[in-house]
């Protein structure tokens, strides 16, 4: 391939943009239309991720020790119990800032000056914060397999509850996000389809001159590939300025839900946006066009 | 001297430029070809006549291989088009040049881009192409003109600029499908000048025609085929006026 040939090729495929600019804007449009969705949905889905593990982070499970029970052991516990994949963090608290924490809490240090001995002397604890709630019942057999443990506080109900939500919004993602870059391939593909009937008598004429194969179809591959990257840089921008304003919208209205509700913040999502979203628009553009020429353009 | 093709029984001589042996071709449900066989030679030129639906476009296409013979065998440029590969196809056609009735010219390109079309699919390096589109826009009176699109165009020049877009890659073979169909006697008689020209040059031409004041004038051979079947084959002069006649 020669490289003013190649030249010509992309100068082709810049052009034809322009040539059918109306079935391009037409594309342009859709496939914008589509990626739209893809990125709200993909944001509100990081969020929805983000809130869930915001919870998740929360829920914990408290254990507490046989009467004895040395905190050096304590302690060991806790080293090995920081070992593990699904735990995010383990908090130690002795027995005296229990009771510290205790008289804190009801207001009356003073009162309690009184006591000689600590009452709680049996409640030191390890709170343990994990990064998968779905592996509780793994931690709570684990936990209680040890014979320093009398007893494992942990809220299964809502470990249950936020595991399940957490897969079902990953594959709700995931089945979305595959349902709409069909109906964008689809898309793309009746653009290019038209373009070829548009160029039927061009590619009938550079078929008898004898051009290849790679000559023919390659302007329609840039073609389809400029398409899906315009497609995605303009649902991004507008996705932008939505983004910013909805947050702001959603925390103004619901103030009262701002301790529960976090969101993340534009730039978090776009990094994964911005590259997911121009990587898709390429795909699509390059796989539409690809099937479209091999389907119509066998020359 | 004659080559024996290594797939096939015919024998090929040097100067053949087109053999078809005991060609067969159907469409869907209809025999469009029965059993044509004809050998024509470097340098010829060879009118092929008939009525419509004879079969003469069918025989254009299964020269430019846009078609695959149903039985029979079809050699062009010593080439077996019947067992060619894909892929060996645009190779194969930048040997030929072809004319349509219809001229086919992009709309949105001038007369210099119709032209330099043929040579940047073909992937000529541009230096090449300045040199040798303006010498063929010469060639067939269009020089001053390169410029123009083909609507500013009457139907003689752009049938002219068709006949330099085939010609500017210098083929062996120039295939022409009804090229004086939609041209006024005065530019048919243009045409058939500018392919008696290159032919002179070497280029063997073929020409499909319904156009008898042509053919009569032009004295050349002629090949009639009459439902899809050779009806007759007469050399260069040896006929005089209606003597291939068939029925429109």
């Amino acid at each position: 391939m020669r490289f003013n040939s190649l030249g010509y090729i992309i100068k082709e495929g810049f052009k034809s943009l322009f040539r059918n600019k109306w079935y391009t804007l037409a594309s342009v449009a859709t496939i914008s239309a589509c990626l739209f969705l893809l990125g709200a949905f993909a944001a509100i889905m990081l969020n929805v991720q983000y809130i869930v593990n915001n919870v998740q982070q929360e829920i914990s499970v408290t254990v507490f020790f046989q009467s004895g029970t040395t905190e050096e052991e304590m302690l060991y516990l806790r080293d090995q119990l920081i070992l593990r994949d699904e735990v995010e963090q383990v908090d130690y608290t002795s027995a005296d800032e229990a009771w510290e924490t205790f008289a804190e809490e009801l207001g009356v240090t003073d009162y309690l000056d009184g006591f000689t001995d600590n009452p709680l002397a049996d409640s030191a604890s390890l709170t343990i914060y994990m990064n998968d709630v779905t592996m509780q019942s793994e931690l709570v057999e684990f936990l209680e397999s040890k014979e320093i443990v009398r007893r494992v506080n942990k809220s299964e109900l809502a470990a249950t509850t936020l595991g399940s939500l957490n897969s079902l919004v990953s594959v709700a993602t995931v089945g979305i996000i595959g349902i709409l870059f069909l109906v964008s391939v689809f898309l793309i593909s009746n653009t290019i389809t038209i373009g070829i009937s548009i160029r039927k008598e061009e590619i009938n004429i550079m078929k008898y001159i004898g051009a290849t194969d790679f000559f023919v179809r390659f302007p329609f591959i840039i073609e389809g590939v400029l398409i899906g990257l315009v497609g995605a840089a303009i649902p991004l921008v507008g996705l932008y300025f939505v983004y910013n304003n909805v947050i702001i919208a959603i925390v103004t209205r619901f103030s009262s839900l701002s301790s529960l509700l976090g969101f993340l913040d534009v730039t978090e999502v776009f990094q994964i946006l911005v590259p997911v979203s121009l990587a898709i628009g390429v795909g699509i553009g390059f796989f539409g066009s690809v099937f479209t020429c091999r389907k119509h353009l066998r020359v | 001297m004659r080559k024996k093709d290594s797939r096939d029984t015919v024998m090929l001589d040097e100067d053949d430029v087109i053999v078809l042996d005991n060609v067969t071709h159907v469409y869907t449900n209809a025999l469009v070809l029965r059993n044509v066989s004809l050998r024509i030679k470097r340098g010829e030129f060879v009118f092929i006549v008939g009525a419509s639906g004879s079969g003469k476009s069918t025989l254009i296409k299964l020269l430019l291989r846009e078609i695959v013979a149903t039985k029979g065998g079809v050699y062009v440029l010593g080439e077996n088009l019947s067992t060619m590969k894909h892929r060996r196809v645009p190779a194969f056609r930048r040997r030929l040049g072809v004319v349509f009735q219809d001229f086919r010219l992009l709309k949105d390109m001038n007369v210099y881009e119709n032209v330099a079309f043929a040579q940047r699919v073909t992937q000529v390096p541009n230096a090449k192409i300045e040199k040798s589109v303006p010498t063929i826009l010469k060639y067939v009176g269009l020089a001053g003109k390169y410029k123009a699109k083909p609507r500013q165009l009457s139907g003689g020049e752009q049938q002219r600029v068709a006949l330099a877009r085939a010609l500017v890659n210098k083929p062996e073979i120039l295939l022409c499908d009804e090229p004086t169909g939609n041209l006024d006697p005065a530019n048919s008689q243009e045409i058939m000048r500018l392919l008696d020209v290159f032919n002179q040059r070497g280029t063997t031409v073929v020409v499909v025609t319904h156009n008898k004041e042509i053919v009569d004038q032009m004295q050349k051979r002629v090949i009639t085929v009459h439902k899809g079947v050779i009806e007759s084959d007469i050399e260069s002069g040896e006929y005089e006026a209606g003597e291939y006649d068939y029925e429109i």
